[in-house]
C-alpha cells in the first residue's frame, strides 16, 4: 500500500522533518565552531581546542552549556523587548531557510506493516524556493540592526549601521548571481535546478563561473565574514551588534553566523555545483559512484565550501566599510549585470549555448590565471637572498 | 580642543555636518581591544569618519621618573625593564650608557657585542609583536601565531642567557653582569639563519595582499617636515624617507664597526613603515650574524669595565640615547654628585610619536584610527611611565 498521500504524510512527515532539520543544524553549526578552531589552528601552527572528549570533539557541548549557564546581561537603557526579539529575529529566518534547501532527490522506502513511502530529503519544495530563501534571509538583517540599535551603545550602533549597509548592498549581486542560474534552469525550484544539471549534462559552474563567484563573494559578506566581518570588526567595534548581549542570546547570535554560512554554502552547492548529484552525473563510467548516496555527496560539497570559508579567516585582513561598499557597488554589481546578460544570451541558445558560454569562460579564467600568477612571480619583493634595497619599497614604487 | 587637531584632513571643522546631524563622541578605550593597553582616545565621528581624535594617556602612570630619585644607580635598571616591556635590553642599553657617560666609563669590546647582539635580539622581538598586532589590528590573524613562533625562540635565549623573558635587567653599569652561556651563540646562530626564511612567510601573507595594500596605502601620512617638527623618530621618520637612525648618526657600542643598512621608504603612510619595520628585520638579522661571527672569533674576554664599588657620578648632566625599535629612547641625567640621581628624565619615543595621532588621523575611518595606532607602535609602558 502506498502511503505517500495519506492525510498522516502530510502532518506527520513535515512535522518529522522540521525537528530533525531544526536540530541538526543547531548541533551541525556547533560542531562547525570546533571544526573551524581546530582547521584555523592547524593553518596557524598550533592545536587548539583538544581537551574536552576526544581530540577536543565535545568542546562546543561545554561552550553551550556555558553559555547557558552564563548571567545574561542587559544594558540599563537598553530597549528591553527589542533587545530581546533582536536574537530572535536573527535566529527565526537562519532555521527556517533551511526547510527548502535539497539535500537529496525523492526516494520511496518501505516502512514494515505500512506500506510504500515516498519521500525527500527536502522538508518541501516550493516553487518559487529561490525567492523565498531571499526573502527569508533579508528578514534576519533586522534582528542585526535591531539588536545593535536597542542595545544603548555606540560601538553596537556603528556596527548594526555597518550591517545594514553592508547586508542590503551586497543583496544586489548576489539576487543577480541567483537570477543567472535560474535563467539556465529555467526554474525557481531548487530541487528543479538541481534536476536541470543532470538534464543539461554539466554541473552549472561551467557557465556560471562568474555567477557563482559572485554568489560565493557576496554570500561570504551576507553572513558577516572575513574579510567582510565589519559589523562585528572586533579590533574596531569590539564587538560590534553583539557587544551588549552576553549568555545564551549572544550564543543565538553566534550560532545562526554559522548556520548562516551553512545555508549560504548549501545554495552554492545547489545552484552550481549538482546538489546531490555526483561528479559528471551522465557519464556512466563513473556510476560507480552512485554508490555514494546524494545527500553525502551534498554534504561533501557544502564541506568544501566551509573549508573555504575558514580558509578566507585565516588569510584575509579585513576591508574597510567604504572600500567594502566601494568593492559592492563599483565592482560586483556591474560585473553581475554584465555576466546576467551574457548568460540570458546564452541560454536563449539553449544547451549549446550555455556550453559555448562555459568554455568561453573557461579558457579565459584559466589564461588570466597564468598571466596573473607569472607577473606575480616576476614582481615579487626582493626576499632573504640579499640585503633589502635602500628604499624599502623598491624598484616598483 | 582645537589646538590638539592637526591640519592634515579634509574635514570642515563645523558642528553640523553634511545630513545637518551632529557629531557623535566617541570614547575609543581606555578598555579596547585594539589600543595596545590602556590608551583612551576621545574621537569625534561624522558616521565613520573621524573630525578629531584626542589621545588622552596617564592610565598607566606609575611615577617612574620620581621613583628614579629614590634609587641608587644600580637600583634603577630593574625600574627601565617596565618602560617598554617589550623592549628591556634596550631600555636597560639607553640608560647604562646615560651613567657610563658620565663617568667616563670605557666598556670592553665583548660586552659591546653582547649588548648589540641583546638590542638586536630585542629589536627582531619587538617588530615581531608590532607585525603580530598591527596585522590583527586589521583582521589578519594568523601573521600572529607566526610570529609568535619566532619570537618565542628569542624569549627562550634570553631565557638561557640571563634567567628572565620579558625584563631582563641584563645589563649593568660599565658592562654586564653574566657572560654567555656555552653553546648559546651557536643556538642564535641557528635561529638567525632561519629567521630570513620566516620572514618571506609573513610578507607571503602580507606584502603583497590586496586588501592589505587597500588598509594600509595613503593611510596615517606622515611627511619628514611634520615628523621633525612632531620629534617623531624611529621607523615612522625612516618611513617618510629620513635615513635618521641613533645606531649610525651618533654610533654607540660597536655599531661603527658593523655592516648594516638604514631601510627607508617614500611615502611616509602605514605600508611603507610596515615596509622599512621588514626591511629593518632583515638587517638585525645581517647585525646578529656579523655579531656571531665576532663572539665565535673571541671567545672570551672582560665583560665589565673598572667600575668603582659605589656608583657616584660626579657633578653634572649628561643626555646618551639608543636606537630603540621604536625610535630615539634617551635618559637625560642630573647628577648632584651623590648615589642616586638629581634627576633622570626618559626621552620616550612611543610617547613622543604617539602626538602625532590626531593629526594622521584627522579625516579618515574609524577603521584606519586602529591601523594607525598600531603603525605607530606605541607600548604604554613608555608612554605613561
Amino acid at each position: 500500500m502506498d502511503i505517500s498521500e495519506s492525510v498522516l504524510t502530510w502532518v506527520l512527515i513535515p512535522a518529522v522533518k522540521a525537528v530533525v532539520v531544526v536540530v541538526l543544524v543547531a548541533t551541525a553549526a556547533g560542531v562547525l565552531t570546533y571544526i573551524e578552531r581546530r582547521t584555523l589552528a592547524f593553518l596557524q601552527v598550533r592545536k587548539g581546542p583538544n581537551r574536552v572528549g576526544p581530540e577536543g570533539i565535545l568542546q562546543f557541548v561545554a561552550d553551550v552549556v556555558k553559555l547557558l549557564t552564563k548571567e545574561d546581561v542587559v544594558p540599563a537603557k537598553a530597549r528591553h523587548v527589542i533587545h530581546f526579539l533582536a536574537p530572535v529575529l536573527v535566529m527565526v529566518p537562519g532555521l527556517a531557510v533551511f526547510a527548502v534547501l535539497p539535500w537529496g532527490p525523492e526516494f520511496t522506502m518501505r516502512i514494515p506493516g505500512l506500506g510504500k513511502l515516498t519521500t525527500a530529503w527536502y522538508a518541501t519544495d516550493v516553487n518559487v524556493s529561490l525567492l523565498l530563501l531571499l526573502a527569508i534571509t533579508s528578514v534576519g538583517i533586522y534582528g542585526i540592526i535591531l539588536g545593535g540599535w536597542a542595545s544603548n551603545s555606540k560601538y553596537a550602533l556603528l556596527g548594526g549601521l555597518r550591517s545594514a549597509a553592508q547586508l542590503i548592498s551586497y543583496e544586489v549581486p548576489m539576487g543577480f548571481a541567483v537570477v543567472s542560474a535560474i535563467l539556465m534552469a529555467r526554474s525557481l525550484s531548487l530541487v528543479e535546478i538541481v534536476e536541470a544539471q543532470k538534464t543539461h549534462h554539466m554541473w552549472f559552474i561551467l557557465p556560471g563561473l562568474v555567477s557563482f563567484f559572485l554568489y560565493f563573494v557576496s554570500g561570504v559578506a551576507e553572513t558577516n565574514r572575513i574579510p567582510f566581518d565589519l559589523p562585528e570588526a572586533e579590533s574596531e567595534l569590539v564587538a560590534g551588534f553583539h557587544t551588549e548581549y552576553s549568555g545564551f542570546r549572544w550564543a543565538i547570535f553566534f550560532l545562526t553566523e554559522y548556520a548562516n554560512m551553512i545555508t549560504i554554502s548549501a545554495v552554492a552547492t545547489a545552484l552550481f555545483f549538482g546538489g546531490w548529484l555526483r561528479p559528471f552525473p551522465n557519464v556512466a563510467a563513473l556510476s560507480f559512484l552512485d554508490l555514494i548516496p546524494g545527500v553525502i555527496w551534498y554534504v561533501l560539497k557544502v564541506s568544501c565550501f566551509l573549508f573555504v570559508y575558514i580558509w578566507f579567516r585565516g588569510t584575509f585582513p579585513r576591508y574597510r566599510f567604504d572600500q567594502l561598499m566601494a568593492l559592492g557597488w563599483k565592482t560586483l554589481i556591474p560585473i553581475s549585470l554584465v555576466n546576467l546578460v551574457c548568460v540570458a544570451l546564452a541560454a536563449l541558445g539553449g544547451f549549446r549555448g550555455l556550453r559555448i558560454l562555459g568554455a568561453i569562460l573557461w579558457v579565459a579564467a584559466i589564461g588570466a590565471f597564468l598571466v596573473v600568477t607569472r607577473m606575480r612571480a616576476s614582481k615579487r619583493w626582493p626576499q632573504s637572498a640579499g640585503p633589502a634595497p635602500a628604499g624599502a619599497r623598491g624598484a616598483e614604487a | 580642543m582645537s589646538d590638539l587637531v592637526g591640519t592634515a584632513g579634509a574635514v570642515p571643522e563645523s558642528e553640523e555636518t553634511m545630513l545637518g546631524l551632529r557629531e557623535m563622541e566617541l570614547n575609543f578605550g581606555p578598555q579596547h581591544p585594539s589600543t595596545h593597553g590602556v590608551l583612551r582616545i576621545v574621537l569625534k565621528v561624522d558616521g565613520e569618519r573621524i573630525v578629531s581624535a584626542r589621545p588622552d594617556v596617564g592610565y598607566l602612570h606609575r611615577g617612574t621618573e620620581k621613583l628614579f630619585e629614590t634609587e641608587t644607580y644600580p637600583m634603577i635598571i630593574p625600574h627601565t625593564d617596565r618602560l617598554d616591556y617589550v623592549a628591556a635590553a634596550t631600555n636597560n642599553h639607553a640608560y647604562v650608557l646615560t651613567v657610563e657617560k658620565l663617568l667616563g666609563l670605557e666598556i670592553p669590546k665583548r660586552a659591546q657585542y653582547i649588548r648589540v647582539v641583546l638590542d638586536e635580539m630585542q629589536r627582531v622581538s619587538s617588530h615581531l609583536l608590532w607585525l603580530a598586532t598591527a596585522a590583527i589590528d586589521l583582521g589578519a590573524i594568523t601573521p600572529f601565531f607566526y610570529t609568535f613562533r619566532e619570537r618565542e625562540v628569542i624569549l627562550d635565549l634570553f631565557e638561557d642567557y640571563c634567567g628572565a623573558r620579558l625584563t631582563l635587567n641584563c645589563m649593568r653599569v660599565g658592562g654586564l653582569q653574566e657572560d654567555l652561556t656555552p653553546g648559546w651563540v651557536d643556538k642564535l646562530r641557528a635561529f638567525t639563519e632561519d629567521l630570513g626564511a620566516k620572514i618571506d612567510e609573513y610578507e607571503d601573507l602580507l606584502t603583497e595582499n590586496r586588501i592589505w595594500k587597500l588598509r594600509t596605502i595613503g593611510i596615517g601620512i606622515l611627511d619628514t617636515k611634520r615628523c621633525i617638527e612632531w620629534g617623531v623618530t624611529g621607523p615612522p621618520l625612516r618611513a617618510a624617507g629620513l635615513a635618521w637612525d641613533i645606531r649610525r648618526a651618533i654610533p654607540y657600542e660597536c655599531y661603527s664597526e658593523l655592516d648594516f643598512e638604514i631601510p627607508t621608504g617614500k611615502n611616509a603612510d602605514t605600508y611603507d613603515r610596515y615596509l622599512v619595520r621588514i626591511a629593518e628585520l632583515r638587517q638585525s638579522r645581517r647585525i646578529l650574524l656579523q655579531c656571531c661571527d665576532w663572539l665565535d672569533k673571541n671567545p672570551t674576554g672582560d665583560i665589565r669595565g673598572k667600575v668603582p664599588r659605589v656608583i657616584k657620578p660626579p657633578v653634572g648632566d649628561a643626555y646618551a640615547s639608543v636606537e630603540s625599535p621604536k625610535g630615539e629612547l634617551g635618559f637625560y641625567l642630573v647628577s648632584n654628585g651623590g648615589n642616586r640621581p638629581y634627576r633622570l628624565r626618559v626621552r620616550p619615543p612611543s610617547f613622543i610619536n604617539l602626538q602625532a595621532l590626531p593629526e594622521m588621523a584627522r579625516g579618515h575611518m574609524v577603521s584606519d584610527l586602529v591601523a594607525i595606532i598600531g603603525t605607530i607602535d606605541i607600548v604604554l609602558g613608555e608612554v605613561d611611565r
